[in-house]
């Protein structure tokens, strides 16, 4: 049945059961508390002077009795340096467990070894923010039998709060930890920053697992997960390619047209009504959306204007801001770069945040709800302003949906930057594979060729013409642009669900179909 | 016109599309090979211009290879006219 | 003026994108010899489908004692750009020769003469020698332009980036443009990366008289405008200027005084020129 964003939502899918229709991105909060019940965390108990230390991660991971149809969950802090994922489920796979639903926050392109265990059952259900390379591509193909779940990061808090996401087994990598399992990602070689999206995973799951390459004298600090959540200890060799976690600083593009995006989104920004003092502040990690800090930046000194926090997802840039002053703190739910850490380490303005913190709808308050601007990206986004962050123009699956459904609700102004097409392919469509991010939460669209407005936003639409902004309406916008690239040939679907698209509050807004693939 | 030599136009650069053209034996039709970066989305469409184009020209017998990053239909005609000028040896204003 | 090599699709068709006010398509220096009519056919494709979003577009063909400049015009002339940029023009003959060959083009295929404008470049000692009855020569040629990189080449000197070398014949080339009432063009600031030794090029240009500078990349287009922005204050002033003139006007008065000034015609166009820079449409006043 149509849903009512107009998607195309099966009301029962085999072997899930009835589906949860999404109602809209604010109707589930009006009520002020959430219909779910939330389950209790496991209650532990050891005894005194009892060592958690493992000789390794085999041992650790056979001491905590894993069994088939087990929920095992990971952070992806380590990005496409992650060396920790793949090696345990290489354990479980080889102790001969099967039906694994795997929970790892998200999955890239280094967890490409993990495809043979989709064809060979070993890994049957996938819950994730994002879903990448092989894997990505295989899921669209229709590799396991049962729809993954794609969810946002305050949604997945959500999920295991309400036991949705049932943990068993947590293996969390740290950067640094103790014997008793304090643990850290703000320092040692291989250092990664926050780590915002394991503290929940730490607390529910009914076994957790530090592994660190860096065993400190006790105790480690500072303190991200907490020894009283750890069963077990690991140290080992690494815990991935640092050049490939966090390198150096992140740089500002050099791109032109990313630039020239980010210019306009930034007078936007400035004539929107939401550039004031004490204004808060998300960004992406690269490409046209990071640009448009360097302009906003630029207005804040030439203005005198200072702003409240950075929330995010954090580089290097977001840091160079905090320390010239132009904001009073960061919160931070992931670090994408080394300068990063060291921020985290020594500045107390530099806050660690976990997911619940940053984006769980069903708390009182998470940090999404108090932000002013966010710019984020997307794949692709239809005449209501719904955005896909999730599938390619083929259908394959290869982005996230991380925050960006999370800060579009909350954001006062949510600003979707993007090239109106890229490398031919039409990003401002009249109707998108997927979607992720619903309209109703989008207010503006910045492409190189213009600016539109959410017809539900007539007061920003008339103060950025007035700023002599070039603003125009997405349908003749998607009209010139397919005038610009031709009309694409669409991609062919069966009837099989391969993706569920959880909206943040547990209900599903869009599901991703299998693509039709001819044999040459 | 005829195709009388090898000749190639465009580049490997994104957004362009390399064209490369090599004569046949008469009466042997006309042999074409697409690759693209957006095969699915406008693979059909590549083929109706290249179809064109030599309908244009009326070439009944080449082979035809063409390399596509994401090149629109302008870029598309140039090059594709680009080679056939060249591998009928009727190019002007150049240093071949 | 943003230059975008000819034989670049990419680059051709975001031309528009960038908040250029002139774009130069360039056949020339930009483009391997060996593909001179591969970049040739991409550009007239380019001038017939893209969009550039009112910018002003010109062409710099090859010479017409190159191989390809003939066969430029032959395709070019015909889409009626804006502009054909001519390179390292030395003579009025060769400026006599371009524009004969370009009228029979245009007779050919019934346009007017005079729509398509001409902008001659100066890249060589003859050349700015010339550059007096080059700008005088012909009403279709509506800006001089000065090619610095070839110009010294010409003059066997270093490029320095303070321009030391070519500070007469920048100079010479305004006050020719100047004389005959049409623009003056600078050349080209190549460090991308030096944003400031970019902005301090621009102003020497703004001071001595160049009414626009030639960019190599989108980056540079911001500077250019905002050193040739008319400040707040400076816009006030003009407004007011202009304001008052046409109060005055429609009482019959020529010349006025505001603030104990004198307000005659030389200060009334240099008002106007503001208004024009800041965008502000003077009958709106």
């Amino acid at each position: 049945m149509k849903n009512i964003i107009g998607r195309e939502v099966p009301e029962y899918i085999e072997g899930v059961g009835k589906i949860d229709m999404f109602v809209g991105a604010w109707e589930k909060l009006k009520k002020g508390w959430m219909d779910e019940v939330t389950i209790s965390p496991p209650n532990k108990a050891k005894m005194p002077h009892q060592s958690k230390s493992c000789s390794d991660l085999e041992e650790a991971i056979k001491k905590t009795s894993p069994k088939d149809g087990m929920t095992v969950s990971f952070h992806h802090h380590l990005r496409n340096g992650d060396n920790i994922l793949v090696q345990s489920i290489d354990i479980l796979a080889k102790m001969g467990i099967k039906n694994i639903t795997l929970a790892s926050s998200s999955l890239n392109e280094v967890h490409n070894p993990l495809l043979k265990y989709l064809k060979d059952g070993t890994i049957t259900k996938i819950w994730s923010s994002g879903i990448r390379g092989e894997i990505g591509k295989a899921i669209s193909e229709g590799v396991l039998d049962l729809p993954v779940t794609i969810h946002s990061h305050g949604g997945r808090a959500r999920a295991i709060h309400t036991g949705k996401i049932d943990l068993d087994l947590a293996i969390i990598a740290a950067s640094a930890a103790d014997e008793e399992g304090n643990a850290t990602g703000s320092h040692g070689k291989s250092a990664f920053g926050s780590m915002g999206y394991a503290g929940i995973d730490s607390r529910y799951a009914k076994q957790v697992i530090i592994v660190t390459d860096n065993m400190v004298e006790y105790p480690c600090v500072p303190i991200s997960i907490k020894q009283n959540f750890v069963d077990y200890v690991v140290e080992v060799e690494s815990i991935g390619d640092a050049s490939k976690i966090a390198t150096g600083s992140t740089r500002i593009t050099k791109s032109p047209m990313d630039l020239r995006i980010a210019r306009l989104a930034a007078e936007v920004i400035e004539h929107s009504g939401f550039f004031e003092p004490g204004f808060s502040f998300q960004v992406g990690a690269g490409g046209a959306s990071l640009a448009v800090a360097k302009y906003i930046r630029e207005k804040m000194k030439k203005t005198e204007i200072k702003g409240s926090f950075i929330l995010g997802g954090v580089t290097s840039y977001g840091v160079d801001m905090l320390n010239e002053g132009l904001f009073n703190a960061i919160f931070d739910v992931q670090s994408f770069d080394a300068a990063v850490c060291s921020s985290i380490m020594n500045n107390s303005k530099h806050i660690e945040i976990p997911a619940s913190l940053y984006a769980n709808p069903f708390n009182c308050g998470c940090m999404t709800n108090k932000l002013d601007v966010v710019v984020l990206g997307a794949l692709e986004i239809d005449l209501d302003f719904n955005v896909n962050v999730i599938t390619g123009s083929d259908g394959t699956v290869r982005g996230a949906s991380g925050g960006h459904s999370d800060t579009a609700s909350g954001a006062n102004l949510t600003v979707v930057v993007c090239p109106s097409f890229r490398g031919r392919l039409p990003i401002v469509k009249k109707s998108i594979h997927t979607v992720v991010t619903p309209g109703e939460t989008i207010d503006v669209l910045v492409t190189e060729r213009g600016i539109c407005v959410n017809p539900k936003r007539p007061e920003l639409e008339e103060q950025l013409t007035k700023a002599g902004l070039n603003v125009r309406k997405i349908e003749d916008l998607q009209e010139e642009v397919e005038g610009i690239v031709g009309k694409e040939k669409e991609v062919e679907y069966t009837d099989k669900i391969v993706g569920l698209i959880e909206y943040r509050d547990g209900t599903i807004i869009d599901v991703i179909r299998q693509v039709k693939r001819n044999e040459q | 016109m005829k195709i009388i030599k090898k000749a190639q136009s465009g580049s490997f650069e994104s957004s362009d599309i390399i064209v490369l053209i090599e004569p046949v034996e008469e009466n042997s039709g006309r042999n074409i090979e697409i690759d693209s970066t957006v095969m699915l989305e406008y693979g059909e469409n590549i083929e109706k211009l290249i179809t064109q184009k030599l309908d244009s020209y009326s070439i009944a017998d080449i082979h035809l290879i063409v390399k596509d990053k994401g090149a629109l239909d302008p870029t598309i005609n140039a090059r594709l006219e680009t080679a056939i000028i060249r591998a009928s040896a009727l190019q002007k204003g150049t240093l071949a | 003026m943003l230059y975008i090599p000819g034989n670049n699709p990419a680059m051709l068709q975001q031309g528009g994108i960038y908040g250029a006010d002139s774009l130069l398509l360039d056949l020339e220096d930009a483009v391997a010899l060996n593909q001179k009519d591969s970049a040739r056919i991409l550009v007239r494709n380019m001038l017939k489908s893209i969009d550039f979003y009112g910018t002003e577009v010109c062409v710099r063909v090859n010479h017409l004692d190159t191989p390809f400049g003939l066969e430029d015009l032959e395709e070019i002339v015909p889409l009626q750009p804006d502009a054909i940029r001519y390179p390292k023009t030395e003579t009025v003959e060769e400026l006599e020769r371009l524009i004969q060959i370009i009228e029979a083009i245009e007779d050919k295929h019934n346009l007017p003469h005079n729509k398509m404008t001409i902008h001659a470049m100066i890249e060589t000692a003859l050349g700015v020698q010339n550059v007096f009855r080059i700008a005088k020569y012909s009403k279709r040629v509506d800006a001089i332009t000065i090619g610095g990189q070839d110009l010294t080449a010409d003059m066997n000197i270093k490029s320095t980036k303070d321009g030391s070398g070519i500070d007469l014949a920048r100079k010479m080339i305004v006050m020719a443009a100047k004389a005959n009432k049409i623009d003056a063009i600078d050349t080209v600031f190549v460090d991308v990366n030096d944003e400031e030794g970019l902005r301090k090029d621009t102003e020497y240009a703004k001071q001595i008289g160049f009414t626009g500078k030639a960019v190599i990349n989108p980056r540079q287009i911001d500077v250019i405008h905002d050193v040739y922005m008319p400040t707040d204050d400076e816009i006030r002033k003009a407004y007011r200027i202009m304001k008052e003139f046409k109060k005055n006007k429609e009482a019959g008065i020529g010349v006025f005084a505001i603030d104990g000034k004198m307000i005659d015609a030389p200060v009334m166009a240099r008002a106007a020129h503001v208004l024009e820079l800041a965008r502000i449409d003077i009958d709106s006043i």
